[in-house]
């Protein structure tokens, strides 16, 4: 184990450098552009095997990642908004075509207006696209999740391809204290790529990519979603093997001072850290107040997440990013569909924060939590979307 | 080069029992092409008339691994298989001489696979490149693509009142890709197997990408009886519209100089799709698309090595 100073694109790259991917094709875009570029010089340094594709756009690196993949090579890639915009349509077959790509996506609002800052619009964009979501909190935990997504998304009961994302930014350009596992240990734990069909067996030739009418797309999309059921178990069976290795714990989301709390709040990537402090300080006033920290976003935790809830006065659902025209981001709708039928009925309020990158502080969630009290205490229903530091 | 006896003793790659029409080109081409590139090739396909036609699951006409994936990317997937052999070759975990070949019909090669095509050969992958040229998105009913020629009838640019057909000429993709520098460029056509066929193994020897386009004449689309494929293929080069030639490392040669140039109108007439042009006001039209065919065809033969007589194949150059 080493510790070391890694921005979270450096812990990503750092954590491709130990997987040695056979391919990696890319295109470059803000705040994804130095994983990239810190990944490109272990190419030219002939530090890993990759060979490394510059496409040239994003739908093409997906492409040319789907062709490696079926072609029976491990493969990885990262992106940002617009991005993973372009190869939206890619998405969905390398879902479906069941290629265990691996991508880090560094979370970057969606253009328009054109803005290079943090916000989960880009991959909660693609939530529908077949793909297991993994949020990470800070460089460590980017670096700890891709590793891991390898596993995952190869084992042969998923078959998956996994979106590891970070934010863009505030995680990917800031420099933070990561222990990274040593080279041996790492290439140990994740293995040899065992793909059951590929194209270079050209002995045993198969035809990927048919077309399907009416009477087999639907199995083949059921198909898909067997992959994503069983990914529950393997993401909490990979953890646990993660665990022993780095001594951190994984599961589908974190219950951070949880065991009495009244008022909670749910939250995803870095916003994550910030909610940590004020928690701390809360309780330190005798507040019974805690967090949730949502690692799996896909396949949704939703029995799990219920049971987490259960004792709960009231809890704020902060989502970085809105679906129009929506009842609420997407954590919210999700959570609130997850606690339906099981009894809960607390007030939800859904915090819609940091869009395009605004700041979204220790003073701001502080005061999250004392609108949740407020709720609390009224006993009344509340508005239930709000808007985190917007003006109106 | 094999004879035609010994080609067609080998085992036919793309089975029988496909969906493709009754006279279609492109399924003669695809066998010509995968009878020279045989089973050690892995095949990429646009969404298509090729790809539709056979691979409807749960068959597949294909005995070599194919892949589909999108429709305008033929060429960035199966640029990622051949990334991927080379990755993994490198390493000592394949040891066969793998080729690959990307096919797409004109929509997915002229028009929005145009990027991806650009982008690999940019990037210089061992691959070949097969254009299938139906002159129009014909999978979905003939509407007009960029190699749709001047004055064809097609759906979204129909023959009417006011407007008579594709107004404007179409790309020249085999000069887009020699502007590319890749070692072998190509213009062929599924009627002349021999030319073809040399084509395909010139290309599939090129250290480098290759690209060839082949004319696949489309009964549905251009409107002819099912039996004439071969001969309104022939019209084509015939007529100098559509030459036979290759870029050899940047080097013009005209593989085939029809002994005598046919007007063009000896081609039109035979298809629906140009009707009008053999009616009372169609004169004004196929004389500018015979100025065009001139025009073009007279500057190829100034740069063009050329064959020693018309109606004969351009003899190899020795190695």
């Amino acid at each position: 184990m080493k510790v070391v100073g890694l921005t979270g694109n450096d812990a990503v790259a750092e954590a491709m450098r130990q997987i040695n991917p056979d391919v990696c094709a890319a295109y470059p875009i803000t705040p994804q552009t130095e994983l990239m570029e810190k990944f490109a010089q272990f190419v030219s340094d002939g530090l890993v095997k990759t060979e490394l594709v510059l496409a040239e756009s994003e739908h093409s690196a997906m492409s040319a990642c789907i062709g490696a993949s079926a072609a029976g090579a491990r493969v990885m890639t990262a992106t940002s908004a617009n991005g993973l915009a372009l190869m939206w349509e890619m998405l969905y077959i390398a879902a479906s075509l069941r290629c265990p790509i691996v991508m880090g996506v560094v979370n970057r609002a969606l253009s328009g207006p054109i803005n290079i800052h943090c916000d989960h619009s880009d991959s909660m964009g693609a939530r529908d696209a077949g793909w297991i979501h993994l949020f990470s909190e800070n460089s460590q935990e980017a670096y700890d999740n891709t590793l891991q997504a390898v596993r995952i998304a190869e084992h042969h009961d998923v078959f998956t391809p996994v979106m590891v994302t970070l934010d863009g930014f505030i995680i990917s350009h800031t420099l933070e204290r990561v222990e990274i596992l040593e080279d041996e240990p790492a290439k140990k734990f994740v293995g040899e790529f065992v793909p059951r069909y590929a194209l270079l067996d050209t002995k045993n030739p198969v035809t990927m990519g048919p077309l399907d009418f009416h009477d087999f797309y639907f199995e083949h999309k059921r198909g898909q979603i067997e992959g994503l059921e069983k990914s529950r178990a393997v993401v909490r069976d990979i953890g646990k093997e993660y665990e022993k290795l780095s001594g951190r714990h994984f599961d589908y989301f974190e219950l951070y001072r949880m065991e009495d709390a009244e008022i909670a709040v749910v939250a995803l990537g870095s916003a994550v850290g910030t909610a940590r402090g004020v928690v701390d300080e809360l309780r330190d006033k005798g507040k019974r107040v805690g967090l949730i920290k949502f690692r799996v976003f896909r396949p949704f935790p939703r029995k799990e997440i219920a049971q987490a809830l259960k004792n709960l006065k009231a809890l704020a659902v902060m989502d970085r990013s809105n679906s129009f025209g929506a009842y609420g981001g997407p954590v919210f709708a999700e959570i609130r569909s997850a606690c339906y039928g099981t009894g809960l009925d607390f007030p939800i309020v859904n915090y819609i924060y940091g869009l395009g990158g605004r700041d979204t502080t220790f003073e701001e969630i502080t005061r999250l939590y004392s609108e949740m009290e407020h709720v609390v205490s009224t006993g009344k229903r509340p508005d239930e979307i709000r808007f985190l530091n917007v003006r109106e | 080069m094999a004879s035609l006896k010994e080609l067609a003793s080998r085992e036919d790659l793309l089975s029988g029992g496909h969906r493709a029409c009754a006279g279609c080109a492109m399924t003669s081409i695809v066998r010509q092409v995968l009878l020279i590139a045989g089973k050690n090739v892995v095949v990429s396909c646009a969404t298509g008339c090729l790809e539709v036609t056979t691979t409807i699951f749960p068959y597949s006409a294909w005995r070599v691994p194919f892949i589909h994936s999108a429709f305008e990317n033929s060429a960035a997937t199966i640029s990622g298989v051949e990334t991927a052999y080379r990755s993994l070759k490198k390493q000592g975990k394949i040891k066969e001489d793998t080729k690959f070949i990307g096919f797409g019909g004109d929509g997915g090669t002229y028009d929005i696979g145009l990027q991806a095509l650009s982008g690999a050969f940019e990037r210089g992958h061992k691959m070949l490149y097969v254009c299938y040229d139906n002159e129009a998105y014909m999978n979905t009913g003939n509407q007009r693509s960029s190699a749709t020629p001047f004055a064809a009838d097609t759906t979204t640019c129909p023959v009417g009142c006011v407007i008579k057909g594709k107004p404007q000429f179409h790309k020249d993709l085999a000069a887009i890709i020699t502007a590319h520098n890749i070692p072998y460029v190509a213009q062929a056509c599924g009627s002349f197997w021999k030319d073809l066929t040399s084509k395909v193994e010139k290309a599939l020897s090129a250290d480098g990408p290759s690209f060839i386009n082949v004319l696949s004449p489309c009964v549905l689309g251009w409107k002819y009886p099912t039996d004439e494929t071969i001969e309104i293929g022939k019209l084509a080069v015939d007529t100098c519209f559509w030459p036979l030639y290759e870029v050899v490392e940047g080097n013009y040669r005209l593989t085939y100089i029809p002994s005598q140039k046919k007007p063009l109108g000896d081609w039109t007439k035979r298809q629906g799709r140009f009707r009008h042009l053999h009616e009372p006001g169609g004169e004004e039209l196929l004389a500018k698309a015979q100025r065009e065919v001139d025009r073009k065809w007279e500057h190829l033969l100034a740069i063009s090595e050329k064959p020693a007589k018309p109606g004969k194949q351009l003899k190899e150059t020795p190695q």
